[in-house]
């Protein structure tokens, strides 16, 4: 029993389409204000914003092709002492929206009141190559030209090997996969908070809709090409990632600046263990340490960061690519995270930010199960 | 005394208070000879270990690690050795993953009473890791 709506779109403008639906949620009432990608006043950057007049909804651009944050942060740090008060819409890429169930179950933001706009989505370029795009082009024509059969090597890596381009947790789809954009996009509501604003936004409502449908078969097809890349993916990664010594290759050159901590949706510490003074030493003792192995490289524990930076999150790494993205030095973070992210994910059959229910994997424990760990 | 060319393993391991700890002390007080290349660090529980003690002790020249804690089911504090035991699992995965040596990641559960089994698993730890030989994780200044 899906409910859904259209949201037609006049003359090809699909971003004017989705900013009209949102001014229709703040000039409605149904909801107070909207966290959602602006186009920044003095030029071509996107910065989330929290937006509670519709006027400033006119520089919107939700389907942008780059993320700069990942929104999932900005909810948490809104919400991590008490949830909003007030009704708030955000609109967020799968990814993110991942995240933010991820940082709900490690209790580092709170959903109530919240109402979760999920969109299909088409992938971002990275920072800097999005500059070069905007300069010439629109994000209409980015989406337009997103999902065909042709492959866009463009894109960020994260959003090239991507599991779920589909919301998995939204009240509210904004669904373009599949769908005529020409005509209309498809407003799907996947939880009952999401009917009900159907409903107070006095849109024409559909159950099992065709257009729904139709969305339906295309994403079950696109989901299979993604996994089959990702397949492909893990197998290359895996041969070209083995053994110490190209791992330390792969990580010679981190500076240990922690952007990649920094920027991770889901690396959830209030304070980082490495940012502790844990394995800060006297001088004599660093002196002592080169005289033993002859020289030691400084700073210290690169690699080490880096391998507790796996075990922390691998298990809740949705794939967003924001450490890669954040890495002055152009380590290939996601490659790694994603390939590690994946085996441990499968060891507990986890898949992160898949739904509130499944219990956190560190959090949690079955007494029949890993019983190899430990035996003689 | 060992050649100088003989390779003795350096094994770090991380006890619980409750069990393994005082099966060494039993194992001690038993009089059992076992071999001197496990240095063991006494911790309140298993479930406090984060892996990054672990990976840093690896990396800082330790042959092999061992974890150990209180029987699945018998945790002074209940579910610790359960968190340890997912906490270790991963571990193991992601390094089987990075094509690391996770063979030389260790646990075993070990009851206050069990010096014996103690002694036992020392010189079975110390062997494999004999045979493994120096870590290639622990032979690298530049990481």
């Amino acid at each position: 029993m899906t409910k859904s709506a259209i949201l037609p779109v006049e003359s090809g403008q699909i971003c004017k389409t989705i900013n009209d639906f949102l001014r229709s949620l703040l000039s409605k009432k149904v909801v107070e204000a909207i966290l959602v990608p602006v186009t920044h006043p003095a030029g071509n950057d996107i910065v989330q914003s929290l937006v509670t007049d519709p006027e400033y909804l006119e520089q919107a651009d939700v389907l942008a092709p780059v993320l700069p944050v990942i929104s999932a942060r900005i909810v948490s740090a809104m919400t991590r002492l008490a949830p909003v008060s007030k009704k708030t819409a955000v609109i967020m890429r799968p990814c993110e929206m991942r995240a933010l169930i991820e940082l709900v179950k490690l209790q580092q933001a709170q959903l109530d009141n919240l109402v979760l706009i999920g969109m299909d989505c088409p992938g971002a370029y990275s920072l800097d190559d999005y500059q070069h795009f905007v300069a010439k082009n629109s994000s209409d024509d980015f989406v337009k030209a997103s999902w065909q059969e042709k492959e866009d090597s463009e894109l960020r890596a994260g959003c090239q090997i991507c599991k779920y381009p589909i919301p998995l947790t939204a009240d509210l789809v904004i669904g373009m996969i599949g769908i005529d954009l020409k005509k209309g996009l498809l407003l799907q509501a996947d939880t009952e908070k999401g009917e009900q604003v159907l409903q107070e936004l006095d849109l024409a409502v559909e159950t099992n809709s065709k257009i729904a449908k139709q969305r339906e078969k295309a994403v079950e097809e696109l989901l299979a090409v993604m996994a089959n890349k990702r397949e492909k993916f893990f197998e290359q990664t895996g041969e070209e990632i083995g053994g110490m010594e190209k791992l330390s290759a792969i990580f010679a050159p981190c500076i240990k600046c922690h952007n990649c901590k920094t920027v991770c949706p889901v690396c959830y510490c209030r304070e980082c263990f490495f940012d502790s003074p844990t394995f800060e030493l006297e001088a004599d003792k660093y002196l002592g340490l080169a005289e033993k192995r002859g020289a030691i490289r400084m700073p210290t524990d690169t690699l080490l960061f880096q391998l507790t930076r796996m075990t922390h999150i691998g298990v809740s790494c949705v794939g967003c690519g924001a450490c890669e993205e954040a890495c002055p030095s152009s380590i290939p973070l996601l490659k790694i995270f994603q390939l590690v992210g994946n085996s441990v994910q499968k060891l507990f059959d986890y898949v992160p930010g898949r739904n509130l229910e499944d219990e956190l994997p560190p959090v949690a424990f079955r007494e029949d199960e890993l019983e190899w760990i430990g035996e003689k | 005394m060992a050649e100088e060319d003989e390779f003795e393993p350096k094994i770090i391991g991380f006890l619980c208070n409750w069990c393994t700890s005082a099966a060494a002390d039993l194992a001690g007080t038993l009089r059992i000879q076992y071999p001197a290349n496990l240095h063991p660090i006494r911790v309140m529980c298993s479930g406090t270990i984060d892996p990054v003690y672990l990976i840093k002790a690896l990396l800082s020249g330790a042959d092999a690690v061992l974890v150990g804690g209180c029987h699945p089911g018998d945790c002074h504090y209940v579910s610790g050795n359960y968190k340890a035991r997912r906490r270790i699992a991963m571990l193991k995965e992601i390094f089987k993953t990075l094509g690391l040596d996770e063979e030389r990641i260790w646990a075993r559960w070990i009851s206050a009473s069990e010096g014996q089994e103690f002694a036992k698993m020392v010189r079975e730890i110390t062997e494999e890791t004999r045979k493994q030989g120096p870590s290639p994780l622990a032979d690298n200044w530049a990481v």
